[in-house]
Order: C-alpha cells, then structure tokens, then sequence
C-alpha cells in the first residue's frame, strides 16, 4: 500500500489539475459546480490517503474538514444560489475557449519550471506535486479573471483554494490545525457574504454580469 | 525472417481482417442494445460485405483512375496499419518496420487518398465531406502523437512494441499522465473514426456527415473495401489503446501458439472497449461541426499536460 502512495497522491494531483481545466473550458453553471465538487473530493481523497502514509491524524480532520464544506455544504449553497436566481444559462467567456486552454498551458508551464528546482529540496512524500497545486492556483486566477458573471468567478475562488489546501498538505503534510479551521471558516463566510452579493447585483442590475459594476452611478 | 515469424505475422493480419468487422457489429449491436432496440446482429457488417462484393460497381463518368485506385491504398493502409500495431504479439516480423510516427503517417496517407478520391467526382458532398475530413485530421493528428510522445517517454522508445514490452513488464505503477493522455487517446479516436461527437456513422441523411459524405460516391466492392477499411481503422485504434493502456495479455514471443493463447484475451478487451464505445456514444450528443476545434484542441492540450506532468513527477 504504501509502496503506491506516492503514486496514488500523485494520480489525484493530476486528477485535480484537469478538473480545473475542465473548469476553465465549461460553460454551463451547473456542470461548473459539479467540477467543483469532484475537485473538492479528489482533494478529500489525496488528503485522507496523505493522513493514513505518515500517520498524521490532523489530515484526517482536514480532510473532513473539505469533505463536509466543499464537497457536501458549498455546492449544495451553489446549486440553491442559482435555482432562486433562475441562472442556469451559458456562461460567456471574455476569451474565447480553445485561446483561455492554451494561456492555461503557458501557466501549466511556468507553474511547473518554477516549481521543479524547489521540489527537489523537498523531503515529502509527495514534493512532487507542488507544481500541480501551483499550477491549480494559477488557473483558478485565470478563470477569475476571464469570466464575467459573478457566480463561476467565485467557483474560482474557491476552487483557488482548493489548489492551496492541495499545496499545503502536499508540502508540509498539513498546515496548523487552527490555521486550518480559521481558512475554512473564511471560506464559508465568504461564500455566504458572496451569495448575499450576487442577490444584490441581481436586483440592482437584472443580470450577474460584473461589468456592470464598472460604470459608476453619476456619470 | 523465419518461417515461423511469417506464419504468426499471416496469422496477426488474418485476426484483423477477420475481428475488425466483427467489432464495428459489436459496438453497433450494443449501441442498439442501449437504445432499447434489437439491432441488425453481430454478422451484420460481414453480411453487408458479402453482398457488396457480389454487386456490379457503378462509375461516374468522369472519374478519374485516382478515385478507381483509391480504395486499394486505403484499404492497404489500414491492413498494414493494423499489422504493424502490436495486436496479439510484440515479436512479429513487420513490426520493427514502423514506429509510432510512422504509424500515424500511415493514417494520414489513407486520409489524403480519400479525400482526393472525394473530390475527384466533383460533387458537392464528396468535397464537403473531404474539407471536414481535412479539418478532423490535421487537429486529431499532432493530438495523437503527443498521446504516442507521452507512452514513449515513459518507455524511452517511439516503437509501438518496445513501449508495450516496457508498459506491460514493469511492476504495476500508476502513472497520471497516461490518465491525461488516456482521456485525449479516448476524443481523438472517437474523432478519428467518425463517432459520435463527431460524426454519425449511422446516418448518411444528414448534412453534417463526414465520412458517409466521403464514401457517397462509391459502389459496390469499392464501397466494401472502403467500409472493411474503416472498420480496420476503429480496430488499429482501439488496440493502439490497448497495446499503450491496457497492455497485459499480449504475447512475447512470435511463436503461433503463443499467438492462439493471447487471442482470447485480445477479444475480451475488444468486447469490453467496444462496450464503453458505446456507452460514450449513447450518453453524449453530437456537436455542431464548429465546435469540434474545440473538442480536439482540448484533446491536444490535455495530451501535453500528459507530457508536462510526466516531466514533473518523473518516470515510474
């Protein structure tokens, strides 16, 4: 078992890093929020597997921790979020997909050399997947920065999140607990003040579209 | 060259000649199967060949010896094809004539041929057909050789062989690029041989056909040959996929016993891939014709995250 370990964390390293892609190229909203909750459980997995190979039970808590927020609790607010706000079209994009996908690669690319001469000072199991997690990181900015509705940018936000959690336990086996408990906390109070945020530029705008955010009211 | 090496190679050639058919019946009876239909029968595609054969062909006028010979090369391509690829044993003579790359050069000798063939009458879906099938390919085509690019980093060899030899020996090691390069292999060769996604192959109604548009013009046993071609084509793919993902089971050695043992094996992967080919086919809908750059690119990119990541994590 411990022989496929590093193998298997590696496996869901990859698997997180093409459900963000799969996240950059899809349109539709409530496959967006699906992606998000695969990528949360294929954290959970890396994360509780990572516990069981160094004996360390703070990953099982953090991983539970994922496990009841981003997989069960946040895409379940998702999901209610866009039912009330009847939302379920196509997302625009700002690029277009296939040119969002290649600038995706550069960053693959550059998350991956900047990582490869630090991976090999590092003396985890799974040092190897710090270009990955970065690489996560990186794409999850992208998607916030090419998408203009409001609901898939705060996907990326948390899906952001995901990639740093991934980077976090990978590196160092697991951040503090309590520094653990305060980014989950952050994160669910940020998704509930996002979720009041997007009801409010519904009513004040009829449309999600955050470019309407960027004409001020006297001009 | 031994005698014996010629006989096993006979023997390699002959079980795709003969399954390849048989394939295309499996993947379309299960399909219907799907649908809550009860489908034409696994000996449909070798009841439609017979009466093909047994036709009197019909030329247009104007046709020229280009689109007479043209089934030939096609034909011969792919039964070349599906001799080079390691289908039942990694040790057979023609082997080591071809690696990957020329393996996917073949693929392409056989798509500029038809679609020559498909523009040379001059009908209108005879070059429509051939501007899509061009547009297919030279975006399906750089997609597979990265997928063969990554197997052979891992197996330090662009032989189609050495990689199984190299993939199927080693103590069983997980590596996430080939679940990278698997899933492009998956859009690639879905696209490759007009399936779902992308093309229908069960229609020639529609407007969005590709390759029924190519073949439209043909009769007969040019038409036979052309539909034995294809299904050659879906085989040489689904056992490139089995030879770089699925590689346990195929023999070592070039004797025809050892040929017989891994027969049975063979079939059962067959089975099963023809099956999943048809669950993806049934679950997806087709996509309008513009959208399959897309499709393709991501298929691309995904197989260089493949390479990029076996770079990073290292081999094995």
């Amino acid at each position: 078992m411990s022989r496929y370990a590093p193998q298997l964390i590696n496996l869901f390293a990859t698997l997180i890093l093409l459900l963000s892609f799969a996240m950059i190229s899809q349109r539709r909203i409530v496959s967006l929020i699906n992606l998000f909750m695969m990528q949360g459980a294929a954290l959970v997995a890396a994360s509780f597997l990572l516990g069981y190979v160094t004996h360390q039970p703070e990953l099982y808590v953090s991983g539970a921790l994922t496990l009841v927020l981003k997989v069960f609790f946040i895409p379940w607010m998702l999901h209610r979020i866009i039912r009330k706000l009847n939302v379920r079209w196509d997302v625009e994009t700002l690029l277009n997909i296939p040119t969002t996908m290649l600038v995706g690669i550069a960053l693959v690319i550059f998350a991956f050399s900047l990582v490869l001469p630090i991976s090999r000072l590092s003396h985890s199991i799974a040092g190897g997947s710090l270009g990955i997690a970065l690489a996560c990181v990186l794409l999850s900015f992208m998607m916030m920065i090419v998408r203009s509705k409001a609901i898939p940018q705060v996907i990326g936000f948390l899906s952001m999140e995901n990639g740093l959690i991934f980077a976090a336990t990978t590196v160092t086996n697991g951040m503090p607990m309590i520094v653990e408990f305060g980014i989950a906390l952050d994160v669910l109070v940020g998704v509930l003040i996002l979720g009041v945020f997007m009801f409010q530029i519904r009513e004040k705008f009829d449309s999600l579209d955050i470019h309407n955010l960027e004409m001020l009211k006297d001009e | 060259m031994s005698a014996l090496g010629v006989v096993s190679q006979l023997l390699a050639l002959l079980t795709a000649l003969l399954l390849a058919p048989l394939l295309s019946g499996w993947v379309s009876q299960c399909r219907h199967w799907l649908q809550n239909k009860s489908g034409p029968g696994l000996m449909q595609p070798y009841r439609m060949l017979h009466k093909l054969f047994n036709k009197e062909s019909v030329m247009a006028e104007h046709a020229s010896p280009l689109f007479r010979f043209a089934p030939y090369v096609i034909f011969g391509c792919m039964a070349l094809a599906s001799a080079i690829v390691p289908t039942l044993s990694t040790d057979l003579p023609l082997s080591p004539a071809a690696d990957a790359i020329a393996l996917v050069g073949l693929f392409a000798l056989a798509r500029v041929f038809i679609s020559l063939a498909a523009m040379d009458v001059g009908t209108a879906f005879g070059s429509l057909g051939a501007r899509r099938e061009m547009l297919v390919g030279f975006l399906a085509e750089p997609a597979l050789l990265m997928v063969l690019f990554c197997a052979s980093m891992i197996s330090r060899s662009t032989s189609l062989t050495t990689m199984v030899e190299t993939l199927a020996h080693r103590d069983l090691a997980i590596y996430p690029s080939l679940l990278l390069t698997g899933v492009a292999f998956t859009m690639v060769s879905l696209a490759e041989n007009a399936r779902v996604p992308v093309d229908n192959p069960d229609t020639h109604l529609e407007l969005t056909m590709i390759h029924e548009a190519l073949i439209l013009e043909y009769s007969a046993r040019h038409l036979a040959l052309l539909e034995w071609a294809a299904s050659l084509k879906l085989f040489a793919y689904s056992c490139i996929g089995l030879a770089i993902f699925f590689p346990w089971g195929v023999a070592e050695a070039n004797s025809p016993l050892a040929l017989l043992l891994a027969l049975p094996v063979l079939v059962f992967k067959l089975a099963l891939g023809g099956v999943t080919l048809a669950v993806i086919e049934t679950a997806s809908a087709k996509m309008r014709i513009f959208r399959v750059p897309e499709f393709l690119g991501t298929a691309f990119l995904l197989a260089v995250i493949g390479l990029l990541v076996n770079v990073l994590l290292g081999v094995g």
